[in-house]
């Protein structure tokens, strides 16, 4: 863990007592909660509660997904979103991270193919996931 | 191992981001420290 956030993020670590006005300014109304933010300071996504350890690293490497597709870098974002479905199927970002793998590779490929096998994965592996409904438009 | 090693500063941060091109992890917490 340790290493996965030294080598990616610049680490920063806001106490409460210590910082109440930065809790304010980015809007952390909980404890603990962490932000991702890109190399301009925007927010990209946001976790809130404690998280068991595969958990919290799947939702760094969900975080580093979601950096690369919304700035439009889709072969980055799906290697990330495919590496968090293979490396952690139990967390509970998993089903969401295949669902945008499959986006992904769509707007990479800009063919329909990839989007049906997110769906017959998601039906397969999280057939009660939010996700495998919201996939369920792309079965045929 | 080695520990990760915490800033403190938010706009230090915010700045070295962009000069790294670096994503930041932002941990709001109230554990003691």
């Amino acid at each position: 863990m340790r290493q996965f956030v030294s080598e990616n993020f610049l680490p920063v670590k806001i106490h409460i007592k210590e910082q109440p006005k930065t809790f304010e300014r980015f809007k952390a109304q909980w404890t603990p909660t962490q932000l991702i933010l890109d190399s301009e300071g925007v927010e990209r996504h946001r976790m809130e509660g404690f998280f068991p350890l595969e958990d919290f690293l799947a939702q760094l490497e969900l975080g580093l997904a979601k950096l690369s597709f919304q700035k439009l870098q889709y072969r980055e974002a799906e290697k990330h979103f495919r590496s968090l479905c293979q490396t952690y199927p139990a967390s509970g970002a998993a089903p969401e991270a295949c669902y945008w793998a499959g986006v992904s590779a769509y707007k990479v490929t800009n063919k329909p193919e990839p989007l049906g096998e997110a769906a017959k994965l998601l039906k397969e592996k999280y057939p009660d996931s939010e996700w495998t409904r919201k996939a369920s438009v792309w079965l045929h | 191992m080695a520990e990760i090693n915490w800033l403190k500063d938010a706009d230090a941060a915010l700045a070295q981001a962009k000069t790294a091109q670096k994503p930041i992890l932002l941990d709001f917490s109230a554990a003691p420290m």
